[in-house]
């Protein structure tokens, strides 16, 4: 296993985890740009252009990027998050060459009106499709509230007006700005022949003229607050809380992992025992999300709406033991076993890999092994546990609920 | 690429697989109990379903607790469903704490504690199941379109029946454990780093002496395919759409697969093309090869609004009812690109083989390596699958719908 890092004279970053035992080549581009980036005006535009990457470029039309990807039989998608996009691939290592000239080429493309009307289409459903499935857009309405102001308040899809009203010149512009190869890292995972891979990647990329882009990293004051939203036809009621934590810089961010799996891994945990074993909740989880600047602790509960007050009552009756009494070091051994398992098992595949190294290196520019995580977690401690939740404690938490109900009684 | 596939049959009739991947650091497990939803009696469907849940309530010498932490301190990822035919429980974890975890579910199996005490924490466990689904359109459009396609008992919702999990008592529960739960027909798999000297004789110690028990295969209920449209109040309309095919141990399944491949798959195939890219219609639409032992079939799915829902499902017949005209070679070599890799990526999973070589043995009686699954693919020619497309048309489709929109199904739907 080794490291390698190169960047082109436009700024360029190319990273890789080099693994000459591995079965499979993993690649993709890692763009520093998601919901967080955009404005009113352009809400969902992020997303969208995600879309459209795979719309066609100046040498390609969509059918030939489509096609090509699956005459290599890759695995390839994409994704959009609050602050990143990444566009990837993996192929058997023979394709490394044409996996990664596709994926270079398809970050430049057309965005030709005729398809951005078209595939608007698709978006627009893609948004039905979530406002149809749990938690039915609650969890764009907690993160509005929870951030009130903030870029991280933003939807990535945007609405159906946001996405409906956008021009075809607008997503030119943003695209001009955040697609700058400043902005980007080639990362690759699992076989690579790096050198190759730089190659290529400077004469393909190497004339991607760079512009200066920036991100507005505000600092937030969490707006704490509960809202009850109804929707009669839902079975069950859904509810989500958000409640502050440490960013994806914090050295603490190791420790806040572990007591979200000790207070709410889906099983084994606080939570599970009194709501989901119990059959009091049909789901209770907790999982922690570090961002440039910020981080959350996000709780998701779902239940019958006959039980919603007492599960969120003894949900919050969780928070304040936890922030008095800490947790045992007996939870944190058992916390830590899974957690390392879980390091391992999507250690080993280089897609799993791709991730971890490409999302470390857009949040710190820093290469962390799979030892070095295992490390990281095997040194955390039940003090440094008790660190975390004085310092952002779980029961100051903004909540969205939604379902069958009216009202609910906010006092937990 | 070197690859061996062990197996051996106890005297009890459990089958024993193991694949070992030496470049792993992990092991895994699939155990397939056959003790599925078929085996319900015909009026009580969901009591398997509900023994599933209890049957995670302490084993052995564990109680709850000590089942869920002990598993947990050998950081088993795990997961267990209740499917057709079997029961599947399976985990994966570094490879010294698989025969400890191994060890655990041979309790869990054999000598589940199914507490009295616990039955009503089971019961909302399974009913809050059903109101999940329930709220999940995509899911609940295509435990419809089975149920109006296979009928009973194959195309029984997984999760059960609402009345049924409300009235079963415990005695119903452990005597559908006690009267079906056997080593016979019982299927564990096995991948990663492990041995397999060692491997035989830990699982020979833990599931030996498992007596097996005679229990008779469900048959088949009267059963009429026939469409229907369902009423749900929601932005999209959900089109579930299910045709017969082949099933795996059949000699033109990878004719009847290949089809499929053309349809979906990748982002070039068919369905993709036609209805999203180039219409713009749906943000997801599938259909995949569905396969029992002695039955198959294709199941598609699209969901999109309700105004643009009937151009959407006429587009969808109007392609599986082209399919029958045959596919193009350049379809053919993507999809054995597809397989090729496919193949390939699965060594880097112990999960994924476990599951794999489990489902196959269940399927063909044996397990077929790699080599011989590529060949069997590389050999694959337009010729064979156009012929067996030119004799085995896409036909008498079973649609079911969830949505707001009533649609005017097209010719050719039962």
């Amino acid at each position: 296993m080794e490291f390698r890092e190169h960047r082109l004279a436009n700024g360029l970053s190319i990273v890789a985890e080099c693994n000459a035992d591995a079965h499979t080549t993993a690649a993709g581009f890692f763009v520093n740009t998601g919901a967080r980036d955009e404005t009113d005006e352009v809400a969902g535009v992020s997303h969208f252009l995600e879309h459209m990457m795979f719309k066609g470029t100046p040498t390609r039309s969509a059918d030939d990027v489509n096609r090509e990807f699956d005459e290599m039989g890759a695995d390839y998608n994409a994704f959009t998050s609050e602050e990143n996009t990444v566009y990837y691939a993996t192929v058997l290592p023979e394709n490394q060459d044409r996996a990664v000239g596709l994926l270079a080429d398809i970050v430049r493309p057309s965005l030709r009106e005729e398809d951005f009307t078209t595939e608007k289409q698709v978006i627009i459903e893609e948004i039905g499709m979530y406002a149809d499935q749990p938690p039915f857009g609650a969890d764009d309405k907690i993160r509005a509230r929870h951030f009130a102001g903030h870029p991280l308040g933003r939807s990535v899809l945007g609405t159906v007006d946001s996405v409906g009203a956008l021009t075809v010149d607008q997503m030119r512009d943003y695209f001009r700005q955040r697609y700058s190869p400043g902005n980007m890292t080639l990362v690759a995972s699992g076989r690579v022949d790096f050198d190759k891979l730089v190659d290529l990647t400077q004469r393909i990329c190497g004339d991607w003229e760079p512009v200066k882009t920036d991100r507005q990293v505000p600092d937030h004051a969490a707006h704490h607050g509960f809202e009850t939203l109804t929707k009669e036809s839902a079975t069950q009621e859904y509810i989500m809380q958000l409640a502050n934590g440490p960013s994806a810089t914090d050295a603490q961010r190791f420790a806040a992992k572990l007591l979200v799996v000790v207070v709410g891994d889906d099983s084994g945990s606080r939570m599970y025992w009194d709501l989901v074993d119990s059959g009091l909740a049909e789901s209770a989880s907790m999982s922690h999300h570090g961002y440039q600047g910020a981080g959350l602790f996000m709780t998701y509960l779902s239940c019958d709406p006959e039980n919603a007050e007492d599960n969120l009552r003894r949900v919050g009756d969780i928070f304040r033991r936890v922030e008095s009494e800490g947790v045992t070091a007996e939870e944190l051994a058992t916390a830590k076993s899974k957690t390392s398992s879980r390091v391992v098992l999507s250690g080993e595949r280089p897609r799993g890999r791709l991730f971890n190294v490409g999302l470390n290196w857009l949040s710190r520019q820093e290469y962390r092994s799979v030892k070095d995580d295992l490390d990281a977690i095997d040194g955390v401690t039940v003090d440094q546990i008790a660190a975390v939740l004085k310092r952002w404690p779980l029961s100051k938490s903004t909540t969205v609920a939604i379902g069958p109900l009216a009202t609910m009684n906010s006092q937990q | 690429m070197s690859q061996k596939i062990h197996s051996h049959v106890f005297d009890n009739g459990l089958t024993l697989l193991a694949e070992p991947i030496a470049s792993l650091e992990s092991a895994a497990f699939t155990l397939l109990l056959p003790t599925g939803f078929i085996y319900d009696a015909p009026a009580r469907v969901g009591v398997a379903n509900f023994a599933c849940e209890m049957m995670l309530r302490g084993c052995g010498s564990r109680d709850s607790r000590t089942f869920v932490g002990d598993l947990d301190n050998l950081g088993v990822e795990r997961g267990e469903s209740c499917g057709a035919s079997h029961m599947s429980f399976s985990g994966a974890t570094r490879a010294a704490n698989l025969m400890p975890a191994l060890a655990i579910y041979a309790d869990l199996v054999r000598r589940p504690h199914m507490p009295a005490d616990q039955l009503e924490a089971g019961r909302m466990v399974v009913l809050q199941e059903l109101q999940a689904i329930a709220d999940d359109p995509a899911h609940k459009v295509m435990v419809e379109l089975r149920r109006r396609h296979y009928g009973d008992p194959w195309g029984r919702p997984s999760a059960g029946e609402e009345a049924v999990l409300e009235s079963a008592d415990i005695d119903e529960i452990k005597t559908f454990f006690a009267t079906h739960s056997r080593p016979n027909g019982a299927i564990l798999a096995v991948a990663g780093k492990i041995d397999w000297e060692t491997t035989v004789r830990e699982v020979g110690k833990l599931f030996g002496d498992w007596k097996p028990i005679d229990v008779s295969p469900p048959s088949d209920g009267e059963h009429r395919r026939a469409s229907e449209q369902l009423d749900h109040e929601s932005n999209q309309t959900q089109i579930g759409v299910a045709y017969n095919s082949v099933p795996y141990n059949h000699p033109q399944y990878f004719q009847a697969w290949g089809a499929v491949g053309a349809l979906s798959g990748g982002m070039s195939c068919r369905l993709f093309t036609e209805i999203r890219e180039r219409r713009g219609l749906c943000y997801s639409v599938y259909a995949s090869h569905h396969t029992l032992r002695d039955r198959g079939s294709v199941l598609c799915y699209a969901g999109t609004s309700a105004e643009r829902a009937q151009e959407t499902l006429d587009v969808l017949i109007a392609e599986l009812s082209r399919l029958a005209a045959g596919i193009e070679s350049g379809e053919l070599d993507r999809l054995k690109a597809r397989v090729k890799s496919g193949l390939i990526m699965q060594q880097e999973s112990s999960s994924a083989r476990s599951g794999s070589i489990a489902r196959e043995h269940y399927l063909l009686g044996r397990v077929r390596s790699l080599d011989e699954l590529s060949k069997l693919v590389d050999d694959l020619t337009c010729e064979s699958i156009n012929a067996y497309l030119a004799a085995n048309p896409p036909r008498d489709f079973v649609v079911t719908t969830l949505g707001p929109a009533s649609l005017e199904l097209p010719d050719g739907v039962s």
